[in-house]
């Protein structure tokens, strides 16, 4: 199934090459959760702070679950502004 | 100590200018720069008095902290009653020369009355001079610069000035120091030029002495310089991608303000974000921006230098724009791109080095701009008004030429000046104005980020993101992640983000530091800098103190609860965007509880109680 990757800020760099503003579409197995995909990039784990799932907050607790046909996962290093 | 202990008081009726010592009692309350020059606003001024009169006074005021060796201890505020709102206004800036004021001696400078001719102001130490500002007024703030370093010829004089926007009257222009930083919002720079004053020119050699504990002061400020640099925030993610990161977060998350906040996610986001700033251009092979930048004492270094594209059509002819100047920050970027509807890039740079170049607060302007646009199209502004321009969402054509004709008071820029509110009323659509307290908002949507509608509301200068910045909790999850789109705690919230930011902007330090430290970070290097035990509970009472203060003023001034409101649009419209679909914001949930918790009547008044309690001025 395919999902789309988006990794912002500092993380630009663990973008797989065809990579477009800053998201890319990937396939990935049924049942694939977030950690998963995050681990398959090689994103290390302590820069990945925040994590929104079709625009959604997603914990560190609940990043265990399977994404679904469609999601978008979306990924920043700490950041903030103002 | 820390504290200078001396104001420069500028009589401008008559030109004499006087030393007097600061108010101790008063700093022992409120600290400095923004609630210590409200105090001497209250006490001198009238609040029902003409903004734009001469019985109104101008203060720029730096906090104990400013000059002295505490990161990012580089700000002054300029505070006055505000001419766009009516209400109280206090803004903060950076760069340089709050530091050199402070340098030169002086905790603040009190401008009173009105100069019967354009004067600047020229401060070397203790030093100060009313000098003739003809031939200077009527410049852009780019040009005053250049021509008061010309006189001063001390390349190290700093110099905050207002632009040809101040002058022809624009409602929302800032005080610009050092080029490109901005006492940006509630139209500061308005009310300096309706005093005849163009520029403050200060050169301060002295330094800031007076540190009560040197030793442990330093020790201090190490040691917190080492929490910021080590915080992912302040350490990396600030100096790389600036406030412009935000840009991407917002969207994503469906809460970034779109076409005069009709929508709520804007699908050129990423052509203006702080990722896109990064993205090599195809005509010179290099990035919108240049390089970060801090201001005085900074070890954070947000700041943005940026360049346009030479191949773009704005700046062909134009060689002022074709060198490295302040770039985009994240408001800026939000209210002349998204809220536009304009994804280019290079033209909302453009707009922005206008903002700089006139003195103009790019959030009120963009958000005037986007208001005008949505009037255009439907119909109640015409392209006779505008002389053939077509003010449609999306043009960045309209963008560039909107920005150069309120820089100038030029035509139609005279009505863009108005602000959002006073547009909107003229062209018969006040609902089209996108305002609390006639002030626009800034880059979050409160159907998505439901604190920031409690904040915009209550702000004691009108729609304001710095006042709370709830974003941090809500959205980036500091200190503590809470949900967006929940009512439960947000008065709380909002309240505890007032008064500690309150306290903060009065000691002379940056509110970024707030993403690496709390009061508990700061607290330290204020009490070993400054006479008194400064603790975390002594600066959240005088932070508390203030804001009660200001929205005294504001009472006083003729503002009442009802003014905490926010437009229907968002009170009533609900978010179209997939992950705040259906969701307005809230408000009625939490004012009534941030009432209670402020110690007001159900009207939002303040009670006999409150004011014992912070020994308020009667």
């Amino acid at each position: 199934m395919k999902v789309e990757l988006k990794l912002f800020a500092t993380l630009m760099p663990y973008l797989p090459p065809g990579a477009k503003k800053n998201a890319v579409t990937v396939e990935v197995e049924p049942g694939c959760t977030m950690n998963q995909l995050i681990s398959r990039y090689r994103v290390p784990r302590e820069e990945v702070h925040l994590v929104l799932l079709n625009g959604h907050f997603v914990n560190e607790n609940g990043r265990g679950a399977p994404l679904r046909e469609g999601d978008t996962l979306a990924i920043w290093p700490p950041v903030a502004g103002g | 100590m820390a504290w200078a202990k001396k104001v420069l008081r500028v009589n401008l009726n008559d030109g004499n200018i006087s030393s007097e010592p600061l108010n101790m009692e008063w700093a022992a309350q409120y600290i400095g720069q923004r609630g210590l020059a409200t105090r001497y606003l209250v006490e001198e001024t009238d609040p029902t008095c003409d903004p734009l009169g001469p019985d109104n006074k101008l203060i720029m005021a730096t906090g104990p902290l400013t000059g002295t060796a505490a990161s990012t201890g580089g700000r002054y505020s300029v505070i006055t009653k505000s001419p766009l709102t009516g209400a109280v206004a206090c803004s903060n800036s950076g760069g340089f020369f709050g530091a050199e004021l402070k340098s030169a001696g002086w905790d603040m400078i009190i401008f009173e009355g009105k100069s019967p001719n354009p004067v600047w102001l020229n401060i070397v130490d203790d030093k100060a001079e009313l000098c003739s500002a003809e031939g200077i007024w009527g410049q852009s703030v780019w040009e005053a610069d250049k021509a008061i370093h010309r006189i001063t010829g001390d390349p190290q004089t700093r110099i905050a000035a207002v632009g040809r926007s101040a002058e022809a009257g624009c409602l929302y222009s800032a005080v610009i120091n050092d080029l490109h930083r901005a006492a940006g919002r509630s139209g500061v720079g308005t009310v300096m030029a309706s005093k005849n004053v163009k520029a403050v020119a200060v050169r301060g050699t002295r330094g800031v002495g007076n540190i009560k504990d040197p030793k442990r002061f330093m020790q201090s400020v190490a040691e917190q310089k080492v929490v910021l640099a080590e915080n992912a925030v302040t350490g990396q993610g600030l100096p790389a991608l600036g406030t412009q990161v935000l840009m991407n977060v917002i969207n994503e998350i469906g809460a970034l303000p779109t076409n005069n906040m009709q929508q709520t996610q804007f699908e050129g986001a990423h052509n203006i974000s702080g990722e896109a700033m990064l993205e090599p251009r195809k005509s010179d092979g290099k990035p919108n921006l240049t390089t970060n930048a801090a201001c005085f004492g900074c070890t954070i270094a947000c700041g943005r230098i940026s360049t346009i594209d030479p191949s773009h059509y704005s700046i062909q002819d134009k060689p002022q724009y074709q060198q490295n100047s302040g770039g985009l920050e994240y408001e800026a970027a939000w209210a002349m791109g998204a809220d536009t509807g304009v994804d280019d890039l290079d033209a909302v740079t453009f707009a922005n080095f206008v903002c700089n170049e006139d003195g103009m607060d790019p959030i009120s302007f963009g958000a005037t701009v986007a208001a005008a646009m949505e009037l255009f199209e439907a119909g109640a502004i015409t392209t006779e008004e505008t002389g053939g321009m077509e003010l449609r969402f999306g043009s960045a054509e309209a963008l560039t030429w909107c920005a150069e004709k309120t820089g100038t008071g030029d035509g139609f820029g005279k009505d863009l000046g108005l602000g959002s509110k006073k547009l909107c009323e003229k062209y018969g659509h006040p609902e089209f104005s996108m305002t609390v307290k006639g002030q626009e908002f800034p880059a979050y949507d409160p159907r998505g980020i439901q604190g920031m509608g409690l904040t915009y509301a209550t702000s004691n200068r009108g729609a304001c993101h710095l006042r709370s910045y709830t974003v941090a909790s809500e959205v980036l999850g500091i200190p503590e992640k809470t949900d967006p789109a929940v009512t439960d705690g947000k008065a709380g919230l909002v309240k505890a983000f007032q008064d500690a930011t309150a306290a903060v902007d009065s000691m002379g330090l940056c509110v970024f530091t707030t993403f690496a430290w709390s009061l508990d970070n700061m607290a330290p290097q204020m009490d070993a800098a400054c006479e008194g035990d400064w603790t975390v509970e002594r600066l959240l009472e005088a932070g508390e103190r203030i804001w009660n203060l200001e929205r005294d003023y504001n009472m006083k001034a003729g503002l009442t609860g009802s003014d905490d409101n926010l437009p229907e649009r968002l009170l009533k419209e609900a978010s179209k965007a997939a992950p705040t679909e259906g969701q307005v914001c809230n408000l009625h949930e939490m004012l009534p509880e941030y009432y209670q918790l402020r110690g007001w009547t159900d009207e939002g008044q303040l009670t006999d109680e409150v004011r014992q309690k912070f020994s308020l001025p009667g």
